[in-house]
């Protein structure tokens, strides 16, 4: 008997560019997503990482090369076959952008209410659900996001974002800005949204502890401005555990938080010295 | 003296670098302002295709109907009311020279109907509506709430941008149809109520000079000048610069380009219309 073939991988990018005017911001990045992974783009920051996000769910055409999304190249796609894809999307923005001319109620409701003919019974059960699952209580429903704590927001941005069970989630500083306790409380909803359903996750922080805890996978990307032209932007890609024994000082570097010569060279820079 | 140049490494005299420094000025702003055009054109195609192919829903299209028309009534009222009163002062005391005041009824009630009313209802609606709409919509860009709609399915020219464009078409020439009621009504209260005009030969003059047509002239260019606040707002919006300072900008110049696209419609399409006119009726018969 014959092994099934794997799948293909779930978003795949070629020899990806990506500049803005004369500024280059990714250069020749090649990355596979399997199904099922949890990849975390590590980097400082002006690296491209969020970049790179917005340009893998299609928010930004790539200057050069490609991104497939399960075979499907999002930037030649019209709008119709775009938003097709893009229900297969979960996206956590950074300030979790929630409308905040609606109440929580209605921004959890609202891929619902775009793509499904569902009762108003079961989309209010399916966004109480949703929300109980990240920790808010049915009182939330009727406040607007600006009533609400950052931790808050973020909880109720993931709930909007995997309310129509995405195939891909994808998290931008998911822990930035929020004390210790509750960026813990986040990282452990992205653990449990990938226990509840097999979600690939894509996950871009520059916290260790985050990167550490929910990824399978590490990346790290450093900044163009400060490679030679013949070195790679890729400069890491392994499993977290491996990440202490790796020799490149930029990735201990960046892993241990260590400034190093930074100061003094953007001292030199800014004309200081 | 010679000065280098980014041009094939050759050295110009003075007075042929400042002649280069002024063409590559020029050259950048036309630059700039042709890229502008062209986005703006696009972007209002995307906005109509939508518009013929999937019609908003009703929850996203009444609150802006709302917001165009109920809410600005009250100040496009109060311009027309004043525009016809205005319009009576400062015509008054010219044709009562000439003992021709009750003219004045057709004086006042056609500069309303074919310009003033149209014009100056789209002005104060470019600014009350325009720049509400640019502030809101660059806001939204600003905080990715317009990149939020597009993670989520949504198309956000079709979820933000249609339904403004309907609520102004529609609203902006309903409420010059407002704009020159209540003008007309300024205009008679000054006219015949303060200073006395002969209130039969008031509205005798206007009915006699003031055809359908006259009406249709200004509430057609207003249907023009509503699709161009609603699109230039938008277009403005989903623009916008980064921070306070990029959304203050949206606001003003969402304003700016408005008042000044109405000017030059205004213009051209009086030019059209006229030409339109006559080549329907020759003979200049009017529409009573």
């Amino acid at each position: 008997m014959n092994a099934s073939p794997a799948p293909p991988p779930l978003v795949d990018i070629l020899n990806l560019h990506m500049e803005f005017g004369s500024n280059a911001v990714l250069r020749d990045i090649s990355l596979t997503i399997p199904r099922g992974q949890t990849l975390a783009i590590i980097g400082e920051t002006g690296c491209g990482k969020t970049v790179l996000l917005k340009s893998i769910i299609g928010l930004i055409k790539p200057s050069r090369g490609r991104i497939l999304f399960d075979g499907h190249d999002l930037s030649r796609l019209n709008d119709r076959e775009l938003i097709r894809q893009r229900i297969r999307f979960g996206f956590l923005f950074q300030s979790a952008a929630l409308f905040d001319s609606m109440t929580v109620g209605q921004n959890v409701a609202f891929p619902l209410r775009q793509h499904t003919t569902y009762a108003d019974s079961k989309v209010q059960e399916m966004v109480l659900t949703r929300l109980a699952e990240v920790g808010l209580p049915d009182s939330v429903v009727t406040m607007k996001p600006a009533e609400l704590s950052g931790g808050m927001r973020k909880r109720v941005g993931i709930a909007r974002a995997l309310v129509m069970d995405p195939e891909l989630m994808v998290y931008d500083e998911p822990t930035t800005g929020l004390d210790p306790i509750v960026a813990d409380v986040i990282n452990e909803l992205m653990i449990r949204s990938r226990q509840r359903s097999p979600v690939t996750s894509l996950v871009v922080t520059h916290d260790m502890r985050t990167a550490r805890k929910v990824a399978d996978r590490i990346v790290m990307l450093y900044p163009v401005s400060r490679l030679e032209p013949e070195q790679q932007q890729v400069i890491y890609d392994g499993s977290p555990e491996q990440l202490d024994q790796v020799s490149d000082s930029r990735v201990s570097q960046f892993v241990r938080g260590e400034a190093g010569e930074r100061l003094m060279e953007m001292r030199k820079s800014a004309g200081a010295e | 003296m010679s000065i280098d140049l980014p041009f094939a490494g050759r050295r110009f005299s003075r007075p042929l670098a400042s002649l280069y420094h002024w063409v590559a000025d020029w050259g950048e702003v036309f630059i700039e302002a042709l890229i502008a055009i062209g986005d703006l054109a696009l972007f209002s195609w995307r906005a109509f295709i939508w518009l013929l192919t999937r019609w908003p829903r009703k929850e996203t299209l009444l609150p802006n109907f709302y917001q165009v028309g109920v809410r600005s009534l009250p100040v496009v009222a109060l311009t027309g009311t004043f525009i016809g009163m205005v319009l009576a002062v400062q015509s008054y005391f010219q044709f009562s020279q000439i003992g021709m005041e009750t003219r004045l009824g057709a004086v006042i009630n056609m500069s309303l109907v074919r310009e003033l009313g149209p014009v100056l209802a789209a002005t104060m609606l470019a600014g009350r509506v325009g720049s509400a709409i640019a502030a809101e919509l660059g806001t939204m860009r600003v905080t990715e709430q317009i990149d939020a709609l597009a993670t989520l399915g949504a198309n956000p020219v079709h979820y933000l941008v249609v339904p403004r464009l309907l609520a102004c078409f529609i609203m902006i020439p309903t409420l010059t149809i407002m704009a020159d009621y209540m003008g007309v009504v300024g205009g008679y209260f000054y006219g015949v109520i303060i200073l006395g005009i002969d209130e039969y030969y008031y509205w005798y003059n206007s009915a006699r000079f003031v055809g359908t047509w006259d009406l249709f002239y200004g509430v057609i260019k207003s249907l023009f000048f509503g699709a161009a606040i609603a699109l230039i707002s938008c277009h403005r919006g989903f623009r916008c610069g980064v921070g306070a300072e990029g959304v203050g900008r949206a606001a003003t110049n969402a304003f700016v380009y408005s008042f000044v696209l109405i000017l030059i419609l205004d213009f051209m399409l009086g030019i059209l219309m006229d030409n339109l006119y006559f080549a329907i009726w020759p003979e200049g018969v009017k529409l009573t």
